[in-house]
């Protein structure tokens, strides 16, 4: 209800040249001048649009995982540059300036959690880090997150952000499509789920393998999937691309996936197929009405209380300071 | 002697023209050219082994992509007998860049499936360039699991410059079609074999190629993506290829000491398309012998060490707890 909007919140033109933008940001949707906490507090889905911001895979897993239950594993795995690649750049490089950058190893981060009570085994992929690139790292640690799923019978989520296979690592990159899938054809053959989450963009080797392989697959709203980029597309076919092509409402269209789900409501949508497919009876808050549908909770979704780390992830990036405190 | 097609063809293409010179010149005057002729046809025999014993990352490309190689039905044909195609995927058409159906290797009935690309304008119409969509692989996958029902052997053989990147690909699930092979490939219990036999690319030529065996023709190439793409994007020129091809690690030698694949099949001096039935005859005793080995296992020892296989692949290094820079 746009006219209830309080006069204060809108900023005129004049004043959007001097912004801070530590302070304030822009929708690259719908053009609104947003306060970056409140923007936040919504976890980076703008109030105004809903159009969904990339978060860092820290903040997705705050967003799933319950409170204090994450627990990191396979941290200490990193690439062994195992071609020698240098292109412009040599491949170590490039590893070292995205470690610098993210703070993380790889572009995966796995690790075992509780998502509203419920045990699960967790991976989320970080574009940041090489484009989201599916090299023998990511391919190790999502192996090892489902074999620990088959271990302790947990559902494995797998959210993903990538831009396919990680080329520095050549045929072994493409190889973690085959590892990867090996690892799912034994969670599916112990029944045990598999909740593949997708989010902008997913392209390439990750959609070819584990990206399209959920018992159900889940799309944050208008979110790119697909396999060929439509740059090749185009190119190939030497025609324009249909606007819509390949995003998450184009994908629910033709079959494949379940649901677009609003990043605000990702969480309780999970716990709801989760519980469904490992048989859990509805939890006794949610049965004395406090479960609402996902579609209409999404759209009166209210701000989650903001976090310390939600807040020092400005930029998608955490000072050096702040990382060594993790 | 054949049209030469390569850079690297031609100075052997003018040496067999000047043998055949001197050959009929020496028939015409009735002479014996004899010991000169000797001297050239070492000399074109060495500049052979030279060039074919050596070549580039980026010639391998060009043979494996050579206009004139066998394609998948030249080895169903000449290594198989008794073939009876099956077509579609029962779900939306045919796709006629897969191809498939039973066969007998040496008797023996198999399930053979692989790219098929045209040899002209217009076959490539029809077989898309050996590009298949998505119900190409799902067709794949309805013979694999027609095989696995009746407990017959999968032989594939992978032959593509990749999955076709198009609109109608994209709306039928491209990405769902090579993935749900991935993961069915890996549960089959029956013996299953690949052959990368000219171009294996990317994702596209993967959902043809989890298997207890992957062999690969020794001019074929595999690689996650073509050099020219390699080079548009991480170098930003095309003209890089070379050294994409080179970096990347794309020979049948180098994915062999990667662990990648599990034995390289010679092919005749030249190139499979030099003498076809010797490259047909290579590949059929290559792919016997596998099958054989692996009709000895039962099924739950295969099935457990084409898992492992794929477990182990790659290569990373666990480092100690991080220590701040
Ligand atoms: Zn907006």
């Amino acid at each position: 209800m746009t006219w209830f909007r309080k006069e204060k919140q809108k900023l005129r033109a004049a004043d959007r040249r001097d912004l801070p933008t530590d302070v304030f940001d822009k929708c690259p949707e719908c053009g609104e001048i947003l306060y970056r906490a409140r923007l936040e507090q919504n976890v980076n889905v703008c109030p105004t649009c809903g159009h969904h911001r990339r978060i860092a895979a820290d903040d997705y897993i705050r967003l799933l995982a319950d409170e204090g239950s994450f627990e990191e594993t396979e941290a200490e795995l990193r690439s062994a540059d195992p071609l020698g690649f240098v292109d412009l750049k040599p491949y170590t490089q490039r590893l070292e300036a995205a470690e610098r950058a993210t703070g993380r190893g790889d572009a995966v981060v796995t690790g075992l959690a509780e998502l509203e009570g419920i045990p699960v085994a967790l991976a989320v992929m970080d574009f940041e880090f090489i484009g989201g690139s599916m090299g023998s790292v990511v391919g190790e640690k999502i192996a090892r997150v489902a074999r620990r799923a088959l271990d302790e019978r947990r559902p494995l989520i797998i959210v993903s952000a990538s831009g396919g296979a990680r080329m520095m690592e050549g045929i072994l990159s493409l190889m973690q499509m085959a590892k990867t899938s090996v690892a799912l054809a034994e969670l599916h053959e112990a029944g045990i789920p598999y909740i593949s989450v997708l989010t902008n963009p997913t392209t390439g080797g990750v959609t070819a393998s584990y990206g399209m392989l959920g018992d159900v697959n889940l799309a944050e709203p208008g979110a790119l999937i697909g396999f060929a980029g439509p740059r090749v597309i185009e190119q190939t076919i030497k025609q324009e691309l249909p606007s819509g092509f390949q995003r998450s409402e184009f994908l629910l269209e033709h079959g494949m996936v379940d649901h677009i789900v609003d990043r605000r409501m990702m969480k309780a949508t999970l716990a709801r197929l989760l519980r469904h497919m490992l048989g859990l009876p509805v939890p006794a808050a949610a049965a004395e009405g406090g479960a609402a549908e996902p579609a209409a909770a999404a759209a009166a979704a209210e701000p989650k209380p903001t976090t310390p780390r939600a807040r020092r992830r400005r930029n998608g990036r955490p000072s050096r300071e702040e990382r060594s405190a993790d | 002697m054949s049209t030469p097609h390569l850079e690297f063809e031609k100075d052997i293409a003018e040496l067999e023209a000047q043998i055949a010179r001197l050959q009929a010149m020496a028939r015409k005057q009735g002479l014996e050219a004899g010991r000169e002729l000797r001297v050239l046809e070492r000399r074109l025999e060495a500049l052979r082994l030279e060039a074919y014993r050596n070549l580039t990352p980026v010639e391998r490309v060009q043979l494996a992509r050579h206009p004139k190689r066998p394609y998948a039905l030249d080895y169903i044909e000449g290594a198989f007998t008794d073939f009876v195609e099956l077509h579609g995927d029962r779900l939306f058409r045919d796709d006629e860049a897969v191809v498939g159906g039973w066969a007998r290797l040496e008797g023996r009935t198999v399930m053979v499936i692989g790219h098929q690309k045209g040899r002209d304008m217009k076959q490539n119409l029809r077989r898309n360039f050996g590009m298949p969509h998505p119900e190409g692989y799902r067709k794949a996958l309805r013979l694999m699991r027609l095989a696995e029902k009746f407990g017959h052997p999968i032989v594939t053989l992978i032959d593509t410059p990749g999955a076709y990147p198009g609109i109608g690909a994209e709306e039928r699930g491209q990405g769902e079609a090579i993935a749900m092979n991935l993961r069915e490939m890996a549960r089959l219990r029956v013996p299953t074999v690949a052959v990368v036999i000219g171009e294996g690319g990317s994702g596209g030529a993967l959902a043809l190629g989890v298997a207890d065996r992957v062999l690969m023709l020794e001019n074929a190439t595999y690689s996650v993506i073509s050099p020219e793409g390699c080079a548009a994007i991480l170098w930003k020129t095309n003209a890089a290829k070379d050294k994409a091809a080179e970096a990347m690690k794309i020979t049948a030698a180098d994915l062999a000491a990667l662990g990648v694949i599990d034995e390289v099949v010679p092919e005749p001096l030249g190139g499979a398309h030099t003498d076809p039935a010797q490259a047909v005859a290579n590949l059929r005793a290559a792919v016997a012998r596998h099958v054989a080995e692996l009709e000895r296992l039962s099924p739950e020892e295969r099935r457990r060490r084409r898992w492992e296989k794929y477990e182990r692949m790659g290569v990373w290094r666990e480092e100690p707890a991080a220590v701040a820079p």
